[in-house]
């Protein structure tokens, strides 16, 4: 028996607002329909993935979605790094396959910042955490707090916001062709660099989307896998880690990218040079700009320059990325982007994009950046190889 | 200009950092030094997140630095309009740690990476909390 672990089912809600729909019930919808694409039922699943449900501040999720769903599971994980905890899900839901204590690992996520309102990104929140009293009460949220990552590249390096407007620009062109995308017109670099500034230097088209929906996709072991109809993809290597302030040391130019990675290749076997897609997390435009850099894919501070002339436009581009259009232009359910950068990754490789944009792909490469890279932020890169039956 | 804190988010105190906040109501910014490895942090902990040594005592800080890194938000959900616009900081401290922080008194635009700076103590409704920020040096 091989060691292989496959994503078989992949489900992206198409909806970006649900006024009228329960987070529950979002969740439900997603799992529903990543089954029914891996050719699976609800009894067959043994193993349940998902963090947090910032809806209700509270943290055992795969308690309350299991009590909803009726699930019947020998494994959970409820790993939280905000946005990338999904792309860790891989990594975990693998590992536990590998270790026999499950067969069939769902991984799901859903949430509605949309039709809730949330000042998202610049709100001063409740004091929650210990770090909150020393960052939060000088009202550091995500927009500014990115924003001082963005300054100090460009102070480091002599990016500027012409280049990472270059990355909102990639992303609408994919986004004309994802019908179900919330912004599908093209944006050019004046554009974005015209658009409100929110925190300097980040733009309004420098931020990503809020959107309500989810997503879902079943991860199983070789032996279900075999069973099944359907073309999955494989798992070839996962890294992550938490990253941080550092006692004071932190260096705002450099993520954890850098460490996971050079995991997730090493165990995958693959080079940056063997990458034929990437699904970067992009919660800013700073977010990809850095996580290329770290990741390997040039060399630290020539992000600005690598981005310039259409090398993450789909089909030609040298790195083509999100082309759905990502979190900038399609969707960023719940405020969190992992998962969907795990679901274009699959349809990438399973030749299911939409057509403008298909790459021809044999290995894809999916990084997630959650939480705050102004601050401490979880970093989970997973590399997915094409699959022939 | 600020007179107090308040209507902001007020630190929360605990046990550990309660001797920070008294310590900036008296006009000091504290840092926390490790006896066993040399290590001086920012924020505030009992045990070394170098060496895990329990032998952390406090150290008073110049208050000067030089800002690492900015961002000027014209508008902050939440946040009281004669604040605005916002300065958010981190700043370098002379000692080493960079710390997260407001720069006050100071037209936006001359704010810069590499400005000198030096700590202010905001004070809040709680006699013994005040809040840190800095001004560009004299
Ligand atoms: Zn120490």
């Amino acid at each position: 028996m091989s060691d292989d672990v496959y994503i078989v089912g992949a489900y992206e809600h198409p909806t970006r607002e649900a006024p009228d729909k329960s987070t529950m019930q979002l969740h439900a919808e997603v799992s529903k329909g990543a089954l029914a694409d891996a050719g699976l039922s609800k009894d067959d699943v043994d193993g349940y993935l998902t963090a947090g449900m910032p809806e209700y501040e509270h943290g055992f999720a795969p308690l309350i979605m299991a009590d909803y769903m009726g699930l019947d599971l020998s494994y959970a994980d409820s790993t939280d790094y905000g946005g990338s905890s999904y792309v860790s899900h891989v990594g975990h839901a693998t590992s536990a396959i590998r270790d026999g204590k499950c067969d069939v690992a769902l991984v799901t996520l859903a949430g509605r910042p949309r039709s809730r309102s949330q000042s998202t990104g610049t709100g001063v929140r409740k004091l929650r955490t210990f770090q909150d009293s020393f960052e939060r009460i000088y009202g550091a949220t995500n927009v500014p707090t990115y924003a001082m990552a963005a300054r100090r590249h460009m102070h480091e390096f002599g990016t500027t916001s012409e280049q990472l407007a270059e990355i909102r620009v990639a992303a609408s062109h994919h986004a004309q062709y994802n019908e179900h995308a919330l912004y599908r017109d093209p944006v050019t670099v004046e554009d974005v660099v015209n658009s409100r500034m929110i925190a300097d230097p980040l733009h309004l088209l420098d931020c990503c989307v809020i959107t309500d929906g989810g997503g879902a996709f079943v991860a199983v072991s070789e032996d279900v896998y075999e069973e099944l109809d359907r073309d999955g993809v494989r798992v070839m290597g996962h890294g992550e880690t938490p990253s941080h302030h550092d006692a004071g040391r932190i260096d705002l130019t450099r993520t954890g990218a850098e460490q996971s990675g050079q995991r997730a290749f090493a165990e995958a076997g693959v080079t940056p040079d063997d990458v034929d897609y990437a699904s970067i997390y992009d919660s800013f435009t700073i977010t990809v700009l850095e996580a290329i850099e770290d990741l390997g894919f040039c060399e630290k501070g020539e992000g600005g320059e690598f981005v310039e002339g259409g090398t993450l436009r789909a089909p030609d581009g040298a790195l083509p990325f999100n082309t759905d259009g990502g979190g900038l232009s399609s969707n960023h359910p719940s405020n969190r982007g992992g998962m969907t950068k795990v679901l274009e990754a699959v349809r990438q490789l399973r030749g299911e994009a939409n057509p403008e944009v298909q790459v021809d792909a044999d290995v894809a490469l999916v990084h997630g950046t959650g939480g705050d890279i102004g601050t401490r932020h979880g970093a989970a890169t997973t590399v997915l190889g094409r699959v022939d039956r | 200009m600020t007179d107090t804190w308040e209507p902001r988010p007020v630190p929360e105190v605990n046990p550990e950092t309660e001797a920070f906040w008294r310590a900036a109501s008296d006009g000091e910014f504290l840092l926390s030094a490790c006896d066993d490895c040399g290590l001086v942090f920012h924020y505030p902990r009992s045990l070394c997140p170098d060496c895990f040594s329990e032998d952390v005592d406090w150290q008073q800080a110049a208050g000067t630095g030089t800002i690492y890194s900015y961002s000027v938000s014209e508008s902050v959900s939440g946040w009281p309009e004669d604040g605005l616009p916002l300065v958010i900081a981190y700043v370098e401290l002379d000692e080493g740690p960079r710390v997260m922080t407001n720069v006050q008194d100071v037209d936006p635009d001359d704010v810069e990476v590499g400005l000198a700076v030096e700590a202010r103590f905001v004070p809040t409704e709680e006699e013994n909390v005040a809040v840190p920020v800095f001004v560009p040096a004299e």
